[in-house]
């Protein structure tokens, strides 16, 4: 049997139980905790899409997690909070805005390229700042949970962290098929060898450019969870620092690895919990482990599946 | 029969090096013009040129008639323009079939495609084990590029240009580090090649160059100092003096 296969297989299995694990101990918080870092396992993976897959190193990928959320609160304040009338206003707005920006950002390369996905992202952050009509800087609360085609299915927090591992794992079959296909395989090459890949008749910009719009659409589906899960949505949600974390997550999952920036993404936020709960200064153990988990190159996944 | 390539007044310039000065070429279809000179010569610079990854600073390129000149390197190659390169340029974390594959696959309708596997395109992998069988890849082919010998780079180099199926074939120094044994394989390989396609062979080794050849080109300095049959070049005094006689005395 390919053990490739075996993996994600087995990881969104043990995913399952964390509920039923969840009742032996204090549920709700743990509950809550778990869900949150499915979510971000979600975010990480669309930014692993493009930074491992495509080589686009985006330092604005927050932004589409904001855009995901305050869609989720527009609707649910007008009365439109179903989680898949959200979720089909979130993506193509995000992926709208993704184009409209990478349109624009992808002309530069390299270190100009992050600066720009950056400069975009703080654009959106100050526009939600200075937004008064959803709280501007305080933000805004949700009265309720998102409905799930009209039902109130998702108001318990055990449904909702298996429609977050659903979205995860949806996500994650999509992802793969999506670096395994002809679109895929160019993306890949891209990220190798650009010049190259013209030489074969092949326009770069065209396909990073969808590689971030679907990157940011599966995003905003991220950012419509997490807005869900707190039931309320700030400008906190979108800032670079945040951008900067989702990064650190997928490098600390292994580069490439769409499996990585899962197990990156639950890592970091465990440990970056675990931590807390004794010292302030997280950043203090999480810097030294981050640096030894990027010096062994292939990141956690390395480590625990021994590659991709 | 009129050329399938034409370059007019090409001319580019790196700060006060001139790289190509004036150079005006027709290559005529179903044959094998080579382009010889010494290192520096801008046989490079002018492969980039006509390929689309440089611009010209002065002049214009015809392709089977269409003016190329603003076209980028992409849109040359979808035309049929083909090259390869100096420095066998490949996608080192892919396969040797696969990177032949995805030359076939630019060549395969859109790749705007975004659920089947590509690995398990039966007619990519096909025609890519039909280009890495005739360069002598065919054992090869699950090998990571960037895992072979550099002999074996600049055959599967030549194995990604012809699954680009090129109406002109330019190839800069194919031969360039290959042993005895790779070199005379090589020369066979072309051989046969020639028969199918045009091309624009840039190379140092004279001997394949003489063997392979129907007219010869000779760059010095950024110039076309003469053009003609090999027996011809090989004769030339001007050449003698400017590029042969150079090599002799090395
Ligand atoms: N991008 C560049 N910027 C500045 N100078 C360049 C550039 N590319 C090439 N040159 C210079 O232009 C000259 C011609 O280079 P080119 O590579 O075209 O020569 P060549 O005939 O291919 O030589 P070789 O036989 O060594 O491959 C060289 O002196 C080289 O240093
Ligand atoms: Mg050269």
């Amino acid at each position: 049997m390919n053990w490739r296969a075996v993996v994600p297989g087995f990881g969104f299995a043990a995913l399952a139980l964390v509920p039923l694990a969840a009742r032996w101990g204090p549920e709700a918080y743990a509950l809550n905790l778990a869900t949150r870092a499915l979510i971000f396992a979600l975010a990480a993976m669309s930014l692993q899409f493009m930074l491992g897959c495509g080589g686009l190193v985006s330092f604005g990928q927050a932004a589409y997690l904001g855009l995901g959320a305050y869609a989720a609160a527009i609707l649910a304040r007008y009365g439109g909070g179903d989680l898949l009338l959200e979720a089909g206003t979130a993506i193509p707005a995000a992926a709208l805005f993704a184009v409209a920006t990478s349109a624009i950002s992808l002309r530069a390369k390299g270190v100009y390229y992050i600066m720009s996905t950056l400069a975009f992202g703080q654009m959106l952050y100050f526009f939600f700042v200075s937004l008064s009509a959803l709280g501007g800087d305080d933000g805004v609360t949700l009265d309720a949970r998102a409905r799930l085609a009209g039902t109130d299915w998702l108001a318990s927090d055990r449904a909702f962290y298996y429609a977050a591992l659903a979205a995860l794992a949806l996500g994650y079959l999509l992802l793969d098929r999506i670096v395994g296909s002809r679109f895929g395989r160019v993306l890949g090459a891209i990220r190798q060898n650009p010049l190259r890949v013209r030489a074969l008749g092949f326009e770069p910009f065209r396909y990073q450019l969808a590689a971030c719009a679907i990157s940011a659409a599966l995003c905003a589906v991220a950012g419509v969870l997490l807005a869900n899960l707190n039931s309320f949505v700030s400008p906190a949600f979108m800032t670079w620092q945040r951008s900067g974390d989702l990064i650190v997550m997928t490098v600390l999952g292994g580069v490439g690895s769409l499996g990585g920036a899962i197990l990156g993404a639950l890592a970091y936020l465990l440990a970056s919990e675990l931590v807390s709960t004794y010292t302030e200064h997280s950043g203090l153990w999480i810097g030294p482990a981050l640096v030894l988990v990027a010096l062994r190159g292939r990141g956690l996944a390395g480590l625990v599946w021994g590659g991709r | 029969m009129s050329a399938i390539l034409r370059l007019e007044g090409l001319s580019k310039r790196f700060g006060a090096l001139a790289v190509s000065q004036d150079i005006c070429l027709e290559l005529a279809p179903g044959r094998l013009h080579a382009l010889i000179g010494p290192n520096g010569a801008g046989k490079t610079s002018l492969i980039n040129q006509i390929s689309g990854a440089l611009a010209p600073d002065a002049g214009r390129i015809f392709f089977e008639d269409e003016d190329v000149t603003r076209l980028g390197l992409a849109q040359r190659a979808r035309r049929g323009l083909v090259r390869s390169f100096q420095v066998a340029s490949l996608f080192d974390g892919f396969s040797a079939l696969d990177n032949v594959a995805l030359a076939a696959q630019a060549r395969a309708g859109s790749s705007f495609r975004f659920f089947a596997r590509a690995g398990k395109a039966a007619d990519l992998n096909a025609k890519a084990r039909v280009a890495l069988d005739r360069v002598g890849l065919g054992e090869r082919v699950g090998r990571r590029a960037g895992e072979l010998s550099h002999g074996e780079r600049r055959l599967l180099e030549i194995a990604v240009a012809l699954a680009c199926q090129p109406r002109l074939l330019l190839l800069d120094e194919p031969f360039a580090g290959l042993g005895v044994e790779e070199s005379a394989e090589a020369l066979a390989l072309l051989q046969t090649l020639k028969t199918e396609v045009t091309m624009l062979l840039v190379e140092h080794d004279m001997e394949a160059v003489f063997a392979l050849a129907d007219d010869v080109s000779v760059l010095v300095g950024g110039r076309l100092i003469a053009s003609g049959a090999p027996e011809a070049i090989r004769q030339s005094p001007a050449v003698r003096e400017a590029y042969l006689g150079e090599e002799e005395a090395a």
